[in-house]
């Protein structure tokens, strides 16, 4: 059913992992990013992968769920690898009339795209383990100081909770549209692509009204409730900062430490 | 009985251009402390339009509504009235701010400015007081339509409201939410003592109430007990409503020339009835 659609992807769960602070994992997996990119060798990207897979191990994520968030980007890797394959120059492996292949553009290849889904791995790990609430709690103290130079940051957050909550609302109701527009005749599957997108405005223009009109009453409503903007207000969760987000800080600079050592004992791959 | 809402006067129009079709046409109404009141009228009656009044979201063109002792009019005290008035609407999918129930019924008090640990106290509270405490962790949409209702009516009662304003609240809900619904609203007026102000059109809903106004065209045309404002069959159909359907019998065995009572509007009241009028005409229970 349309209704069952999981928002952000997130696995409820109590392991270490979940329970460290949005804001940790935020920053973290920022740094796991810069770590992949300062790795300039296999063994370091080797490294970064044992450790992506250790955190997946930890949080108690199934391992088919790597597979399934990197369905998007095959595309991208298998074009990053050709072409750094064929595209670097070096010492020549093999050749086979004009495509030839080097020892360097392999190895750029296999770094490249290992890069790639390390990065994209590590960063649905951050979406699977955080709810969208305290990722967008996070996002929001994150960029609190932001205030200062007058960035509406409390009113971002709020239109990214307001946006979630009404995405389930928003699709049963186009459901709904859809199953009316069908009971009159309206013919949303067939022809070409040009008539199938003209088939979408009776259900568009019928969606857009109520979302106004929820818009309003939601308004009405938040105004009913005391809202007046980030000034003054509190939050009933707070924050807080453990020594388990001590503990992963600790575990990432010691994997920042690894990659540079391994970057000076092995040489670069480029 | 002391008042806790006061309007005297109150005239409200929406058009700029005619300023003098007013919605609410000349209101004079009384919310005593602690009562159960509804509000009836036919749609475009300008009870929805009145209800808006009690909590500063409209203000009178003329006239003055005191909450507690404080004018709507008055800026400065916006946020104690509307602390003290809380309000729910119509369609409970519209008044949900947040994505996990417990947050949302936190919503007012986190605009509030409340001590984080108060917060918790007061959201369990509320959660408890209607009936939702197991549900909140839930996701808004996992519910049914009654819940959803609930837990707007939980997100109002967090702020410690005096009174709370109830505009259809039933309107979009199956019998069984609406049920919910109004079992929550009568356990919250006995118990904790708020004012409740039920703004309906369903008779059977006004018939549990201590008090029912009726409105048509902008004015209050009749006030009273339940089954004194029932009894004027007549005057509620030229206006648009219905009456409760057990007074409506009375009042067709009435036109037929039996002596019944016509204030009756629970079912238990007319099955006495009933039996009464067998009784006179012979025919025992057998």
């Amino acid at each position: 059913m349309i209704k069952d659609i999981t928002i952000g992807q997130y696995f409820p769960g109590k392991s270490p992992v979940h329970r460290l602070d949005p804001r940790t994992k935020i920053i973290l997996s920022l740094v796991y990013i810069v770590v992949l990119f300062v790795a300039n060798n296999i063994p370091g990207l080797i490294a970064g992968a044992v450790f992506v897979l250790l955190s997946y191990l930890i949080s108690r994520i199934p391992l088919k769920m790597i597979f399934k968030s990197l369905k998007p980007i095959v595309p991208i890797v298998i074009f990053t690898a050709v072409l750094n394959m064929f595209f670097v120059d070096g010492q020549e492996l093999f050749r086979w009339a004009f495509i030839r292949v080097t020892r360097e553009g392999l190895l750029t290849a296999v770094l490249m795209s290992g890069r790639i889904i390390c990065l994209i791995a590590g960063t649905t790990l951050l979406t699977y383990t955080t709810s969208p609430i305290a990722l967008t709690d996070g996002i929001e103290r994150l960029l609190s100081p932001l205030k200062r130079v007058k960035m509406p940051v409390h009113e971002l957050a709020m239109m990214m909770t307001i946006a979630l909550r009404f995405i389930p609302t928003l699709i049963e109701e186009t459901d709904k549209i859809m199953s009316a527009q069908k009971a009159r005749g309206a013919d949303l599957e067939s022809g070409g692509l040009t008539q199938r997108a003209k088939a979408l405005i009776p259900i568009l223009i019928p969606l857009f009204v109520s979302s106004f009109r929820r818009a309003d009453d939601l308004a009405l409503a938040m105004e009913c409730r005391c809202y007046r903007g980030g000034e003054g207000r509190t939050r009933m969760k707070q924050l807080r900062l453990s020594s388990l987000d001590a503990a992963a800080a600790v575990v990432m600079a010691a994997m920042f430490g690894l990659i540079l050592a391994l970057n000076t004992l092995f040489p670069p791959v480029l | 009985m002391e008042s806790i809402i006061t309007g005297s006067g109150i005239y409200f129009s929406y058009d700029e251009e005619e300023p003098f079709r007013y919605v609410v046409d000349g209101v004079d109404i009384l919310v005593r402390r602690g009562e159960f009141l509804a509000v009836l009228g036919h749609n475009g009656s300008g009870k929805s339009t009145l209800a808006k009044h009690f909590n500063a979201v409209l203000l009178p063109r003329m006239g003055r509504v005191l909450v507690d002792g404080m004018d709507t009019a008055d800026e400065d005290h916006l946020y104690d009235i509307r602390q003290t008035v809380g309000m729910v609407f119509q369609n409970p999918d519209n008044q949900i701010v947040a994505t996990v129930v417990e947050e949302d019924v936190a919503f007012a008090l986190e605009n509030m400015g409340v001590e984080p640990s108060e917060i918790r106290r007061r959201v369990d509270e509320a959660l408890k007081s209607v009936g939702m405490y197991e549900y909140r962790e839930h996701a808004p949409h996992q519910l049914s339509g009654g819940q959803k209702q609930r837990i707007a009516i939980a997100g109002v009662i967090a702020m410690r409201p005096k009174c709370i304003v109830l505009d259809e609240p039933t309107a979009m809900l199956d019998p069984k939410g609406r049920r919910e619904v109004m079992t929550t609203l009568r356990q919250l007026n006995k118990e904790y003592g708020i004012t409740v102000i039920l703004i309906t059109h369903y008779m059977d809903e006004a018939a549990q109430c201590d008090r029912v106004l009726v409105m048509d065209k902008g004015n209050l045309i009749l006030e009273g007990l339940p089954n004194q404002v029932f009894s004027k069959v007549e005057l509620l159909k030229s206006v648009g409503l219905d009456v409760p359907q057990v007074t409506e019998l009375m009042y067709e065995l009435r036109q037929a020339g039996y002596d019944v009572r016509k204030d009756v509007i629970t079912e238990e009241e007319c099955v006495e009835e009933l039996m009464k009028l067998l009784a006179e005409k012979g025919v025992s229970r057998a």
